[in-house]
């Protein structure tokens, strides 16, 4: 809050409290506050501050220290510093850990190249008011609203190695072939990112519709009247004027890449990582929840994803502004 | 730490426990631990409650806990508040669940999986309790219900054995005879595929990877013997040792004869087939009779004992879980806790739950056998005449490394049985991370 209060006079102005008519003032003065406005700000500041603190910060700096430690999770008294051993452990000696790394970075890719190109791909399309408009955003919206369990159940049914859908339709198609979808260790990935990009269509098209309907149909007809076409209006004109609701969607996507993990969870059976499905986040809980945790070594865990998540993030955020400020 | 939110939404059910599961997301544990352990007098203990927390979440055996402790309340007066959770949720919560506001007395495993948080000081011993019932059981019950420092720390209910099960109707319609070796056992897979079967009927799909730990068992407890078994189980010998390296290539020799599509199906659907005359055998528990919805079928199931591989061992080991109770370690009502347990430990508590259950077997001597179906009572002479009996990989080892190290490791080799010896040094790289603490 003292940012508020101790805000340079010369801050340009912005609108803080349009100076009244019948007491004119030569220059705008920073606010005083009154008591109760302060008890008030300090209330709808403090409060979520605290609890921003309680409940995201110290538990990431509790992790951040965890990590260094080894700690079955049982007694506060057995917690054993062991510096970076877990770190030296993890890069070097635990066989899952770079397959890991290596189908999150497939996964963030997949996510970028596929389905987030074709939500944007459907916004435009529907919103260029063809019929039945309401009857597809509904349809392709539809995966966002169901529960994710609900979405793991539905991909289930359709990858069931014996009376699936899919091995149903190929068996149609070519009698004998039997494709076991979410056991084979080289295939399951890719059937938990189908199950993924599913929903995530949807997701991106209704972000990008709404940045859509915002859209000026002015700057569409000038394209038009200066003989552009329909894929050129979009790259030329549409795209570079929707750069805010970019940006969200490429947050969106880069924090769903990193953060995935409850549709492979449900598809995998709820039991933490199976083979050809490991994730980060899955190791950290293959570590931390169970019958015998080991809290600082999934803490590490943490940390490095963590790491890679505020890289990730940290990079965008710089680009974007830097060139916002020029 | 997008984890934290993230952890809770795979759980459908928003029970206590799962939010305190939640909770101790990737840092919190730090926290919440001991902030957990500190309500864990709990605020009300009312002297004629005693709360009960089961992993029974089936149909099956929620109705025989049912009619177990209806039975007790008659009995002695004390209610019982039972607190039931899915048992997969209920076994991954276990160590947050005792460190926060445990039910009382609450189902759990016994070997080595009792024993850990009967060492971490998680639970009670309960010898008061055994001065009690300890008549009605053998001297191989009572070992199981030892924690480390020889105090009793669990009280058995049932268990059932692990074998190899087929339909009869089958084996006299193909003339196929159970075999009795190794030798016998790979030419009859060989035989039943040549007939159009699937040999093994085969199902680890999604959360059943456990169920492969059945076959590797039994391969290396008869190739390798009890103790070799037990000692690798235990983290104590290398698991590049030779003999292990002979098991999986045991294995490997049976693996042409699986089901298909094993690791995207549920041993519900495996053990289905079976029973559908579509798969030959199944290396699978007594368990298997849940599958069973028509009563008439339970009669064509029959099972024989894994074969003999290696002469020196023989068939002389049975698997056998055994599941049972434990006492949490600050009971709020702790002389209806002991109450609740002695009866639970009694022929007539396991005599009401087999009424409901007939899927297992007793373990107490004076429980009612007149009317086990044929299965119950062929299960009961097989752990009888067994020289050793083994609960189960994930019961007889730390099943933190079981359940990340040793269950993905097989299932993706399985997946492909070649290079048995990289498997090996992979799992070996991981054995003193859980074993040397």
């Amino acid at each position: 809050m003292s940012s508020v209060r101790s805000a340079p006079p010369a801050a340009p102005p912005r609108a803080p409290a349009p100076a009244r008519p019948d007491a004119p003032r030569a220059r705008p003065r920073p606010l005083r506050l009154g008591r109760g406005d302060r008890l008030f700000l300090t209330v709808i500041v403090g409060v979520p501050l605290l609890a921003l603190l309680v409940f995201v910060w110290l538990p990431a700096l509790a992790s951040v220290g965890l990590s260094f430690t080894s700690w079955d999770g049982i007694e506060p008294s057995d917690i054993r510093w062991v510096g970076l051993d877990n770190y030296q452990e993890i890069f070097t000696n635990y066989p899952p850990f770079w397959p890991a790394v290596q189908h999150n970075v497939i996964w963030l890719l997949f996510t970028a190249l596929l389905p987030t190109p074709f939500g944007i791909f459907l916004a435009y399309q529907l919103d260029r008011k063809i019929r039945f408009t309401r009857f597809y955003q509904t349809a392709i919206f539809l995966p966002m609203v169901l529960s994710l369990a609900v979405v793991g159940f539905i991909w289930e049914i359709i990858y069931n190695p014996d009376n699936g859908l899919l091995n149903g339709v190929l068996n149609g198609a070519a009698p004998g072939h039997h494709i076991d979808w979410l056991g084979d260790p080289d295939l399951n990935l890719w059937a938990v990112l189908i199950a993924s990009a599913w929903r995530h269509t949807g997701y991106i098209m209704i972000l990008y519709l709404a940045g859509l309907k915002g859209f000026d149909p002015a700057l569409k007809e000038a394209a038009s009247l200066d003989g552009a076409n329909g894929r050129q209006t979009f790259l030329r004109v549409v795209f570079p004027a929707l750069k805010p609701v970019n940006i969200i969607i490429l947050v969106v996507t880069v924090m769903e890449s990193l953060r995935a993990f409850d549709i492979v969870y449900v598809l995998g059976g709820g039991v933490g990582s199976k083979p050809g499905m490991e994730l980060l986040s899955l190791l950290i809980t293959d570590n931390i929840i169970g019958e015998s945790s080991h809290i600082g070594y999934g803490s590490a865990l943490a940390v490095v994803l963590l790491i890679v998540s505020l890289l990730a993030i940290g990079t965008f955020l710089a680009q974007t502004f830097r060139k916002e400020d020029q | 730490m997008t984890m934290q939110s993230r952890i809770l939404s795979p759980v459908t059910d928003p029970s206590r426990r799962t939010v305190v599961r939640g909770t101790l997301g990737v840092g919190a544990a730090a926290l919440a631990a001991p902030l957990l352990t500190a309500c864990g007098g709990g605020p009300s203990a009312d002297p004629k409650t005693v709360t009960f927390g089961s992993n029974g979440a089936d149909a099956t055996p929620k109705s025989a806990y049912a009619a177990v402790t209806s039975a007790f309340t008659k009995d002695s007066g004390l209610k019982v508040k039972t607190n039931t959770v899915d048992h997969d949720t209920f076994q991954k919560s276990i160590s947050t669940y005792l460190q926060g506001t445990p039910d009382d007395v609450f189902t759990w495993f016994a070997g080595y999986r009792m024993q850990y948080f009967a060492k971490k000081g998680l639970a009670r011993p309960l010898d008061d309790v055994w001065d009690t019932i300890g008549s009605g059981f053998s001297d191989a019950a009572k070992q199981l219900s030892k924690g480390e420092d020889g105090k009793y720390y669990f009280v058995p209910l049932y268990n059932y054995p692990w074998a190899v099960f087929y339909r009869k109707s089958v084996f006299k319609e193909r003339g196929y005879e159970p075999p009795r070796t190794w030798s016998e056992f790979t030419a009859l897979a060989k035989q039943m595929k040549k007939d159009g079967l699937s040999p093994i009927a085969s199902g680890y799909g999604g959360g059943d990877s456990w169920s492969i730990l059945g076959a590797f068992d039994y391969l290396n407890l008869r190739a390798n013997g009890y103790d070799f078994h037990m000692s690798l189980m235990r983290g104590e010998v290398s698991w590049t040792d030779r003999r292990t390296s002979r098991t999986l290539d045991l294995w490997r020799e049976l693996s042409p004869y699986y089901q298909q599509g094993a690791g995207g199906r549920s041993w519900q659907d495996a053990a289905q087939s079976l029973l559908d005359k579509k798969s030959g055998m199944a290396v699978i528990g007594l368990f298997l009779g849940q599958q069973i919805t028509d009563e008439k079928l339970r009669a064509d199931i029959d099972f024989f004992a894994f074969p003999e591989i290696d002469a020196a061992h023989g068939q002389d080991t049975v698997e056998a879980p055994t599941d049972g109770f434990m006492l949490s370690r600050k009971p709020k009502n702790e002389k209806g806790a002991a109450r609740l347990l002695e009866f639970l430990g009694s022929a007539q508590a396991e005599n009401l739950y087999m009424g409901a259950d007939p899927s297992n077997v007793a373990v107490h001597s004076a429980a009612d056998t007149g009317s086990y179906n044929a299965l119950q009572k062929k299960s009961a002479e097989l752990i009888a005449s067994a020289k050793h009996i083994t609960q189960f990989g994930d019961r007889d080892s730390d099943p933190g490394f079981v359940s990340t190290v040793v269950l993905p490791g097989l299932a993706q080799w399985l997946g492909h049985p070649d290079d048995g010896s990289a498997l090996l040094k992979k799992i070996e790289s991981q054995r003193s991370r859980f074993f040397t603490a």
